[in-house]
């Protein structure tokens, strides 16, 4: 018995750290698309992945590691709330800027291949 | 009177959950009339209906998450492969949702709920039409949005068909 609650601690801190390192992921793939991103209206989408799945798996990861506590339930609160509140801001914002009259960008957008390396100009022939 | 008293419970839950205090009777008993008070805040300001406390339908809300979070999963997913894709392509498209629940609650779900998966943002909400900017053509499926418009409408306790 006590060997099954052992490996079980060990999985909730593999578990944790997996949803940590996700939520990490999502996070920083999420800034690089408003980076990436041609214009306003497309840029709210890549926020839009930081928002959901990469805020809440850390969420989820904390919860684990802090365990059957009070503090896990304040954490869950946090995600509640994050998971009311951030739609809610997103539709303010795109909200305003399209009364505002801002146009979107519409049809195909294609990032511009890279530049073809120069080859002919070596250093040696 | 059920919304009074459901949503002082609420209240008194979330004192409870945040403050964290379960054996000072004076901090306990300020925390109740906490409770209260807001509750009658609430009421004074005529608030104090099944939107504000809807304590006989929440359960419908706790069975249309674990759908909506699957739907979130794959869409993130889908945003996240386009974004790190050395070859980025996007096609940018408004369109115009009409098949809409028809309470004032379940069209504020529905259009949470197309914010909150990404590749798709309600940009406008007027009275016959939802204006969805979505960032790839496939997410502009007019079956799609008439799905999860449905399951929004079921969410809210709605039957009968999208007006």
């Amino acid at each position: 018995m006590s060997e099954l609650l052992h490996y079980l601690e060990i999985a909730r801190h593999i578990l944790a750290s997996l949803s940590l390192l996700g939520g990490g992921f999502f996070v920083v793939a999420g800034a690089i698309g408003v980076l990436r991103m041609p214009d306003f209206y497309t840029r709210v989408h890549a926020a839009g992945v930081t928002d959901t799945l990469g805020a809440v798996l850390v969420l989820f990861g904390l919860i684990l590691l802090s365990g059957f506590t009070l503090l896990s339930a304040k954490l869950a609160l946090v995600g509640v709330f994050l998971l009311l509140t951030s739609p809610t801001a997103t539709h303010a914002v795109t909200n305003a800027a399209h009364i505002a009259g801002l146009k979107p960008r519409l049809g195909t957008y294609r990032t511009a291949p890279p530049p073809e390396e120069d080859n002919t100009k070596g250093p040696i022939a | 009177m059920g919304y009074a008293v459901s949503l002082s419970l609420a209240m008194a839950a979330l004192w409870l959950v945040l403050s964290g205090h379960y054996d000072s009777t004076l901090l306990l008993s300020i925390g109740a009339g906490a409770s209260v008070f807001s509750v009658f805040l609430a009421w004074r300001l005529h608030i104090l209906d099944e939107e504000t406390s809807p304590y006989h339908k929440v359960w419908r809300l706790f069975l249309y998450w674990p759908w909506l979070w699957w739907e979130v999963i794959k869409t993130n997913i889908t945003i996240v492969r386009t974004i790190l894709s050395p070859d980025m392509v996007l096609t940018p498209r408004m369109v115009r949702v009409k098949e809409l629940p028809r309470t004032d609650m379940a069209r504020i779900i529905f259009a949470n709920s197309i914010t909150l998966t990404p590749g798709t943002v309600s940009v406008d909400l007027d009275d016959d039409e939802i204006i969805v900017h979505a960032v790839l053509k496939e997410m502009t499926n007019k079956n799609d949005f008439a799905a999860m418009g449905a399951r929004c409408a079921k969410a809210w306790g709605e039957k009968g068909s999208l007006s």
